[in-house]
């Protein structure tokens, strides 16, 4: 009788995934908070989060929200949304650093945006189960700095065999680079700055070429009864598809940001530059040197993925500050965190490890959380989904068994779609 | 002419000299803060009393008595603990062995080392007191190691650390696994890395028995080697060893080598020290580990683990933690042993492997790494507990003089960075993957 029972509810949610197509049938799951971070209003002290099918059925205190009855019941001292790494190469950079793990960067060419990062995304890299441990359920990962364009990004959660599974947002961002990383050796373009935004204005005018020639002939078949028309027929024809110029097509529409990797000032000087020329949504990414020029940037209305607030500080990064992060954020621009890019070891940072650098330097603790969550979201469009404890919201969450930036606390769980996805305190 | 020359031979022994040293200061008592003094409880009142340089008292704040005459600096609600001791670290804008071949142990990496490189200044903003600069790990064996005091100064002479003899002290660096399997003539596998190895140690033994036997003759007396040399000061126990190694197989290559050449041997990094640990044990063998945020970046690293240190602190293993600076920031000192904690070591364990024991593996643990009566006064003041990622240090002092004070707009440049923080040298590590300074 009682297996009877047990088995029922069983067979009918498997209905239910069946019926809606659904590929989990995520359980009722209540999270209890000693102090839950919900980053969608004030904290709240012994709060839960119910979950349901996979969304977020519910939020708040103990006394206001009843757990039901067979619903399992997590218990963590802290609390939080999953965190979101904001710019990263995991998945596409894996573990071994051997040869055929690495494809975040494809050296052929200085300009390549049509290199998408979701034919290229290994959700089974160990660093993805890594970075899940610690509670980050969201990333923005995808072709690495280091040519003047290497490719396009996707953003996915930290779950699922197939790229497809995991996906959030198949393209989400161009990557391009300025200065150091994007220098080519012995006479290839680019050599030098100059090049490099000569290149990438010239890219862009072609670009707006194609879709003139794009626009001004539509698609239609030329009659070819007569011969000597058909040269001026060809050249009525539009132009052939140009995946590069199409992508490059889609950042001028502002449909596509282009995320450009600028540590100096002269560097976010000059992506500041271009984007004012050519209009398209500007994501910087690193910034080491925001701070000193943080009111242009807040002028510009540019949001930030800073650095890694513990990046080495040589080259391109040696003026970067501990209180960067803090600086930019307090000017009123808006910042997330990223772990970066990593060619040795550790193959990478931790997100929830960088920002809470920033929170002992600058940023308060709420300032922190939110740059790995909300407002990494919003940076990423997609706050409809993830980045706060909501009702309706993806059921992502973090467990702490205390304040989650502090060097000793462990993260004891995390949830992704409602499932637990790393349970290991770590 | 002669007056010229006369001259440069002056100029050249100035040069030669190093920085006058001030005198050493007068007592002074620090008065109120927690005191963790590593060999003994924690203090939760203390005075840490310091006069010429030295510890001359430590202990509550009630049974200590203030000498006459001694500074008395009020330092409430802070934490002091001794200087930090970092076994592994590589700043300087070091250039140790070059390309000609896996084994040479006549280099010495002081003659490579730029004392006014900026990293010395955020090793004193991360606590740091002594260090082990050593070259890198693209060969078998790749020069003679220095330990520095960071005292400051202009010229390699001020940061000596120098034994009763007067000599500079230091240990020698070895590697084993991939980092030094390289072109010919670096060795293609394992096996032949540490034939090579042999073959050297072998040719030292015969070299130094040579020596010995024909003390007085010096006909017979082989030329002087100072390769040899080198060996021979590591087979007579004189120097250290500190020896790269990741691999479960490779730490128990190490151990073998030791075993049958009978040189004093540190094992660093031991990435897979965890699966070894009681064979590690067994022997006796001390480790200094490396904490990193995420393994990979190469197959040896693929499992690491924070619980390394704990599983070596519970095998009865004396574990030290380094930096690897520029693996780690030596800033961030402190945090490679909070997230060992975090992996399951003690707390105590975990505050010994900043400073005792490390210490210890670089034959200082009678002169510093504890706050104890007679220890050279080596200590940091911190804001808070040493494992919070909130706290501070506030200020470094080595053998009783500041060497380091956050309040300072220079040093907090240094601690913090920002602008003008830069220009200081990447280490030259000679020919192995993931090179330093690659921008990425």
């Amino acid at each position: 009788m009682t297996l009877r029972i047990r088995v029922l509810p069983v067979c009918m949610a498997a209905l239910i995934a069946l019926i809606c197509g659904s590929s989990a049938t995520a359980q009722d799951l209540a999270i209890r908070g000693g102090k839950v971070y919900t980053m969608a209003g004030p904290p709240i002290e012994k709060g839960i989060v119910l979950v349901r099918g996979g969304k977020i059925a519910a939020v708040g205190p103990a006394a206001s929200v009843a757990i039901p009855a067979g619903a399992t019941v997590l218990d963590a001292a802290v609390v939080t949304p999953g965190l979101i790494d904001a710019r990263s190469v995991v998945g596409l950079s894996g573990l071994l650093n051997q040869k055929q793990d690495q494809d975040q960067l494809e050296s052929s060419s200085a300009i390549q945006p049509e290199l998408r990062a979701v034919d290229a995304y290994n959700p089974l890299d160990p660093l993805v189960d890594w970075l899940r441990s610690f509670g980050i359920t969201t990333i923005h990962t995808g072709h690495a700095p280091g040519e003047l364009i290497s490719g396009q990004t996707l953003i996915v959660k930290t779950t699922g065999k197939t790229v497809e599974e995991a996906m959030i947002v198949e393209s989400a961002a161009v990557a391009a680079t300025l200065a150091g990383p994007a220098r080519r050796e012995s006479s290839k373009s680019p050599g030098t700055r100059g090049k490099m935004m000569a290149m990438l204005r010239t890219e862009l005018l072609k670009a707006q070429e194609y879709q003139r020639k794009r626009a001004a002939k539509p698609a239609s078949a030329p009659a070819p009864d007569k011969e000597k028309d058909k040269e001026a027929d060809k050249e009525k024809e539009p132009p052939e598809r140009n995946l590069r110029n199409e992508v490059l097509l889609r950042v001028l529409n502002r449909e596509l940001p282009l995320m450009i990797f600028a540590q100096r000032v002269q560097d976010i000087d000059s992506a500041l530059r271009l984007q004012a020329e050519f209009k398209f949504e500007l994501w910087l990414e690193g910034a080491a040197e925001g701070y000193a020029v943080k009111e242009k940037i807040k002028a510009a209305g540019i949001p930030i993925i800073v650095h890694p607030s513990m990046q080495r500080a040589v080259s391109e990064y040696e003026n970067l500050s501990f209180e960067n992060a803090a600086i930019l954020r307090h000017a009123g621009i808006p910042v997330a965190f990223q772990s970066g890019f990593e060619s040795y070891v550790p193959k990478t940072r931790v997100v929830l490890f960088e920002a809470g650098i920033a929170a002992a330097n600058g940023l308060t603790f709420e300032e922190t959380l939110a740059a790995i969550t909300i407002d990494a979201a919003k940076l990423l469009k997609i706050d409809g989904r993830v980045g706060s404890l909501a009702e309706g919201k993806d059921a992502d969450v973090a467990l702490y068994d205390g304040d989650p930036f502090e060097y000793t606390t462990h993260c004891v769980g995390t949830v992704i779609n409602g499932k637990v996805a790393s349970s290991e305190a770590r | 002419m002669a007056r010229v020359f006369c001259t440069l031979v002056v100029w050249g022994m100035l040069f030669a000299q190093s920085t006058p040293v001030p005198a050493p200061p007068g007592a002074f008592a620090l008065v109120g803060a927690r005191i963790i003094p590593i060999n003994g409880e924690e203090i939760e009142k203390g005075t840490l009393v310091v006069e010429g340089g030295r510890i001359t008292a430590v202990g509550k704040a009630d049974a200590v008595t203030v000498p006459a005459g001694a500074e008395r600096v009020d330092v409430t609600g802070k934490v002091i603990m001794p200087g930090l001791v970092d076994t592994h670290n590589h700043i300087g804008g070091i250039g140790g062995a070059d390309s000609s071949g896996p084994i040479q142990p006549d280099i010495r990496i002081y003659d490579s080392l730029n004392p006014l490189d900026g990293g010395f200044r955020r090793a004193v903003a991360g606590g740091l007191t002594t260090l082990n600069i050593m070259p890198g790990s693209g060969h078998l064996l790749s020069g003679q190691t220095v330990y520095v005091k960071l005292r400051g100064g202009r010229v390699i002479e001020d940061l000596f650390i120098r034994d009763a003899a007067g000599a500079p002290m230091g240990g020698m660096k070895m590697a084993n696994g991939t980092n030094s399997i390289r072109e010919p003539p670096f060795p293609g596998t394992r096996g032949k890395s540490a034939a090579l190895v042999r073959e050297q140690y072998v040719k030292a033994q015969e070299y130094r028995d040579k020596m010995k036997r024909n003390a007085d003759d010096a006909d017979k007396r082989p030329a002087r080697d100072l390769a040899m040399e080198g060996l021979v000061e590591v087979l007579d126990r004189k120097r250290m060893v500190h020896h790269h190694t990741h691999r479960a197989d490779d730490i128990m290559t190490v151990l073998r080598l030791s075993r049958e050449f009978g040189f004093r041997v540190v094992l660093h990094h031991v990435t897979e020290a965890w699966k070894v640990a009681d064979e590690i044990a067994r022997a006796g063998v001390p480790c200094s580990v490396i904490v990193v945020d995420s393994p990979g970046g190469k197959l040896e690293a693929k499992e690491i683990r924070f619980s390394t240190c704990a599983v070596l602190e519970k095998a009865g293993v004396k574990v030290a933690i380094h930096t690897d600076d520029w693996i780690n920031d030596s800033r961030l000192f402190l945090r490679c042993a909070a997230i060992a904690v975090r992996g399951g070591m003690t707390r105590a364990g975990a505050l010994r492997a900043l400073t005792q024991a490390g210490a210890e593996m670089l034959d200082l643990g009678d002169r510093i790494g504890s706050l104890e009566k007679g220890k050279e006064a080596d200590f940091v003041i911190l804001s808070g507990d040493p494992f919070s990622v909130y706290t501070k240090v506030l200020q470094t002092w080595v053998e009783g003089r500041k060497v380091f004070d956050r309040d300072l707009p220079d040093d907090r440049l240094h601690a913090v960075g920002g602008w003008g923080a830069g220009n200081d040298q990447v280490p030259y590590f000679c020919c192995f993957d993931g090179h330093a300074g690659d921008g990425q």
